[in-house]
């Protein structure tokens, strides 16, 4: 499966990474190299082989439903790239809600 | 546009209807953090690492929102997962502080269940596919731009404090077979939904508030099809009289595109109240790509089955049982019912019944007088502006006497209009009924001596005519008086 | 240069606690060395002194007015720029958060605050800990004090550096695929992997969720021990973490005993790829432990060839996802926001400016990975990979008490050698990515130079889960065994480079 510029480029936006037209053509190929180096993981694709999702089988971790304190406005927003009325301040949103 | 005529749809179309419900739950903390739920704080003062998204924060799940979600499942009759893990939701919006939902997807904590619901006196089951846990993400306001809408801002603003508050989505299977009765069925299980929460003690479940959210979906399949139609999901939804209105509009709007030869679009809308119409949101060639994952910060919920057993053991009464006994108890008839089914006013009753009214009394107001004045406004019942306990009292003045109907409209007027209590408000407005008969008696007088043929007619036998004269007095007495007494003193005064 | 920097951080905290140094000397030593090389070692991000400084005086006062101190009281560490510490830069070695101070501390940090240790400073690291070399690093790369040339291994070759140039005596690093290990191996130097879930994540900038475990180094196994009971344990704020006691690794590595452990020989991971040197100096060590009792036994572990390929599958999808959070809104880099720019498009514009290269290649391949269509063939398949993975280990573990490898293929490669071929680069991680993947705990102890390069080789020990204490019981024979046949640790040669020969 040959990953061509614009799947790369499909896959960059879905992503929200602007790339320029020399990375997309760079990275092509080399993602190409890869994909087809760990390809051969797909030979284990066993249907009796259950996927590991976690290392250890943990369950049933809880926190009781117990307020704390949260951090205290100046510095939740101390690292702000810009702040307005306490709030977060971001350029104007094109996309829809989902 | 315009759109077909809602039974000329109906005549050649089947509606499909889809409902997904979002539950805030009323959880002291977060989903995942301590971080407090307090509605309404100042901004930004209620979030933490974990619900802001930092970089190396890890989410550790709130015990009672597992409780709740299980009782939740339950009470809709689904079973509860063995074993079941969260999932990331992966899109980038900025009210989503890690860009990705920790939801769960293929694996929902409860699932297979159902819901009956009655319009008109006919049941509908409506199948609930799963119930899951989610979080909610932060709150956008839009700056710049006419509507404060996000079309045409300059920019937004953010405030985090919702971010991470825990959320369980209800999604039915598809509801067919309900014909034109589809957007009472919706408005009917909301209603019903929302009454299941809060007795379960788990949600506030105020739409206005955003505590219980609706999207509806619906599709249109020509009539005799087995197949579904395109359907379309109907956002902003948030009121029960939204729900119906807004699904009415949809199946208009889809008739009249699938009738003129058109495709439907599959596409999220946006409902408009005041326009009461549907907008297309933006359209996408394709569904966006979630790829979705198990969640690798957070272990599996393996709730035992004793646990589940002893939580069953804490659900409330259905509330189609407890519907039927307080009936039963109420001496309602089947109309009645009906009536107080439609009008939404159950709860409203039983609180006024419990702050001491009389069943009879408390139907009389909540499914007549008020929900008009609530149709009338566009607001919720329970948000038209007046309590049980007021109503109580405004029940009681009538049986006093100190007014009457008619006069109970004009206090429901001051007490809607913040004046206060009904008693205040009586008192306020000079409304009460006019008890000395000394001042009665003058506008009897006044009246008698004003009409001689109808008093004529009325010596003659006609008692009936003594109606003209009492109208009389009443409108002397500008409604304070209580037409009995003065129809006795008429009738005194000619005999 | 002061003897403190040659002493082992066991000993310097015994001449604290003792009054016989003050945690000030002690700091102000590091803290003069660190002047003295860092321009050519480069290990460090950012230094801060003066909070150094005031640490180590609090510890000296708390010892004067007679405190309870620590095992590790007023010794000085340098913590990956990985870890947050509250009011300290924390960059995880990109531009994208330049200048960020987090408001709050890892559970790892807040440890190590706790237990008294003095914080020198934030060490470099490949980017979001992508990478085997720290040449991914989006400020600098860092230097091998073996050879400045060569890289000194990655992720986290800024703490290794640190450590080999005796610019700290203690280091806390990440391992994800090796990013601890591999660095120890190529420095001549001693890191561990825990048991995943046996220290906490929380505050740790997350590469891939299910993989990624905070560790300790140092320059001996006693040292790195110590700080291993410091910093493990069981955290309510991280859901992976294991609820149960730290084996007793710092008792493990004082016993030292290896007599009547059995040893697997993993079969896998040797023979073409490996150099010579490296195959060299493991077969030696395993005489050297089977000298001091220990049994050397071959096992096969089969599914451990596709470690690298699933790795290099689950690994990207995991920082695909967790990376997203990184988009200009809330902190960190903001470029392109002119007024007219939507929020989208400065999310992608400052994303492409201040990922670098290797970061954006693994988001594109674990957006594919995980992407409709493709989930089950790669993410999926990756995942049953991981069992089988995971199953070898349980076998082998059912007849041997650790198994043993290489740490990494070769030496430190020099700087700029593969920079340019990444399936070059990933393949230094073949022998310890299968402990990441199952999640078992291993470390990488310095075993030797190699004969053609005169440079470091590390000895890979793997044991079970929650089994920590063996890695360190074989790893301290070893030292033990080595130091007798040197008369020191191998990281004594560079000392002794610099001090004239002399030691």
């Amino acid at each position: 499966m040959a990953l061509t510029t614009s799947e790369v480029a499909r896959l960059a936006a879905l992503a929200r990474i602007t790339l320029s037209q020399d990375e997309l053509s760079r990275l092509a190929p080399q993602l190409d190299v890869i994909l087809e180096a760990v390809a051969q993981v797909t030979e284990v694709a066993g249907d009796d082989v259950p996927p590991m999702s976690h290392a250890l089988p943990l369950t049933n971790v809880f926190r009781p439903d117990q307020v704390r304190s949260s951090l205290p406005v100046e510095a939740v927003l101390a690292g702000a790239p810009a702040v307005e009325d306490d709030r977060f301040r971001v350029p104007r949103i094109l996309g829809e809600e989902q | 546009m315009s759109v077909m005529a809602y039974d000329d749809v109906l005549a050649a179309f089947e509606p499909a209807l889809g409902l997904e419900v979002h539950v805030e739950l009323n959880t002291v903390s977060k989903m995942f953090c301590g971080c407090s739920t307090a509605f309404g704080s100042s901004p930004n003062t209620q979030t933490c690492p974990v619900c802001l998204g930092l970089p190396g924060a890890l989410p550790v799940l709130n015990a009672k929102a597992v409780e709740s979600v299980i009782r939740i499942g339950l009470a809709l009759n689904c079973s509860i997962a063995s074993w079941c893990r969260f999932a990331r939701k992966n899109y980038f919006y900025p009210d989503m502080p890690k860009n990705f939902q920790t939801s769960q997807y293929d694996e929902p904590i409860c699932f297979d269940g159902f819901m009956d619901v009655e319009v008109d006196g006919v049941s509908y089951r409506v199948e609930i596919e799963r119930v899951h846990m989610e979080e909610d993400a932060g709150k956008l306001t839009h700056v710049g731009g006419a509507t404060g809408r996000i079309q045409g801002a300059d920019y937004s603003l953010l405030d985090y404090n919702r971010a991470g508050v825990p959320l369980m989505e209800i999604v039915t299977r598809p509801v067919r077979g309900t014909g034109a009765a589809a957007p009472q069925v919706a408005r009917a299980y909301l209603t019903q939904m929302r009454e299941l929460l809060r007795a379960l003690g788990v949600s506030d479940v105020r739409m206005e508030q955003g505590s219980l959210r609706c999207d509806a979906n619906v599709s249109l399949a020509p009539r005799g099809s087995e197949l579904l139609g395109t359907r379309t999901e109907t956002k902003n939804v948030n009121s029960l009289r939204s729900v119906e209105r807004a699904l009415t509009y949809e199946i208009q709007r889809q008739g009249e595109v699938l009738s003129s030869g058109g495709r439907v679009l599959q596409e999220t809308r946006h409902w408009h109240e005041d326009g009461g119409h549907t907008s297309p949101g933006r359209s996408k060639e394709q569904a966006e790509d979630y790829r979705y994952f198990p969640e690798p910060d957070l272990v599996p919920i393996a709730p035992s089955r004793d646990w589940v057993e002893q939580l069953r053991g804490t659900l409330p009464e259905p509330p189609a049982e407890r519907r039927r006994r307080l009936v039963a108890e109420w001496g309602f008839t089947e109309l009645e019912l009906r009536d107080v089914v439609g009008t939404g006013s159950l709860e409203l009753i039983a609180e006024t019944v419990a702050a001491g009214a009389t069943a009879g009394s408390a139907r009389k107001w909540w499914s007549g007088e008020l929900a008009r004045r609530a149709n009338v406004s566009g607001v919720e019942l329970d948000q038209v502006g007046i309590t049980p306990a007021q109503v109580v009292q405004l029940q009681a003045l009538i049986e006093a006497g100190t007014i009457n109907d008619k006069l109970a409209r004009q206090v429901i007027d001051g007490v809607l209009a913040g004046e206060g209590d009904p008693a205040a408000v009586v008192e306020a407005r000079g409304l009460a009924v006019v008890s000395d008969d000394g001042a009665l008696a003058e506008a009897v007088d006044a009246a008698i001596a004003a009409n001689p043929d109808v008093v004529q007619r009325i010596r003659d036998g006609k008692l009936q005519a003594a109606g003209a004269l009492i109208g009389q007095v009443m409108k002397a007495m500008r409604g304070k008086a209580d037409a009995a007494r003065v129809r006795e003193l008429v009738l005194e005064r000619l005999s | 240069m002061s003897e403190l920097l040659h002493t082992p951080a066991a000993d310097l905290a015994g001449l604290i606690a003792s009054g016989r140094a003050s945690s000030r000397e002690v700091t102000q030593a590091h803290l003069d060395r660190i002047e003295a090389v860092d321009a050519g070692v480069r290990a460090f991000l950012h230094v801060d002194g003066e909070r150094a400084l005031a640490a180590a005086d609090a510890v000296d006062a708390k010892r004067s007015s007679g405190g309870q101190l620590g095992p590790l009281a007023g010794v000085p560490v340098a913590i990956k720029d990985i870890f947050c510490m509250s009011g300290a830069p924390t960059t995880a070695g990109s531009r994208i958060l330049e200048g960020w101070r987090p408001p709050y501390n890892a559970t790892v940090t807040q440890r190590v605050l706790d237990a008294d240790l003095v914080v020198l400073g934030k060490t470099n690291l490949d980017e979001f800990a992508m990478g085997s070399s720290t040449e991914n690093s989006g400020f600098f790369t860092t230097h091998n004090p073996w050879d400045l040339e060569r890289i000194p291994g990655g992720s986290g070759g800024g703490s290794a550096a640190a450590l080999a140039s005796f610019e700290a005596p203690l280091a806390l690093g990440t391992d994800t695929g090796g990013s601890i290990r591999q660095p120890a191996s190529v420095t001549g130097t001693v890191g561990v992997k825990p048991t995943y879930g046996g220290t906490s994540r929380y505050g740790v900038v997350a590469m891939a969720s299910s993989l990624d475990q905070p560790g300790p180094c140092g320059r001996t196994v006693l040292d790195t021990a110590l700080l291993h009971q410091v910093i493990a344990g069981w955290d309510p704020l991280d859901s992976t973490s294991i609820d149960a006691p730290v084996p007793d690794v710092v008792a493990a590595a004082r016993a030292a005993d290896v007599k009547g452990m059995r040893l697997g020989v993993v079969k896998e991971l040797g023979g073409e790829g490996y150099a010579s040197g490296v195959e060299q100096r493991f077969r030696e060590a395993l005489d050297v432990l089977a000298d001091a009792g220990a049994e050397i036994v071959e096992v096969s572990c089969p599914n451990f060839r596709y470690a690298l390929g699933a790795y290099y599958l689950i690994m990207p999808s995991e920082v695909s996802s967790n990376l997203a959070r990184f988009d200009a809104m809330r902190y960190g880099l903001r470029l392109g926001d002119d007024g007219t720019a939507g929020a989208e498009e400065v999310m992608a514009r400052t994303r492409g400016a201040g990922f670098g290269a290797e970061v954006k290649r693994r988001i594109i391949i674990g957006t594919y990975a995980l992407s409709s269509g493709y989930y089950d063939a790669y993410y999926g398949s990756a995942q049953k990979a991981r069992t089988l993975i995971a199953r070898d280990f349980e076998r082998a573990f059912e007849k041997v008490d650790v198994l043993v490898s290489p740490t990494t293929p070769t030496t430190a490669f020099r700087i700029g050698e593969r920079a340019d071929d990444p399936l070059a680069m990933y393949a230094a991680d073949l022998c310890t990515i299968p402990s990441n993947m199952a999640g078992n705990t291993a470390g990488s102890f310095p075993c030797g130079l190699a004969p053609e390069d005169g440079l470091p080789v590390g000895f890979q020990v793997m044991a079970p889960v929650l089994a920590d204490d063996r890695v360190y019981r074989v790893g301290a024979a070893l030292e033990r065994q080595l130091a007798d046949r040197w008369g020191g640790l191998l990281t004594d040669q560079l000392w002794a480079r610099e001090n004239g020969g002399a030691r």
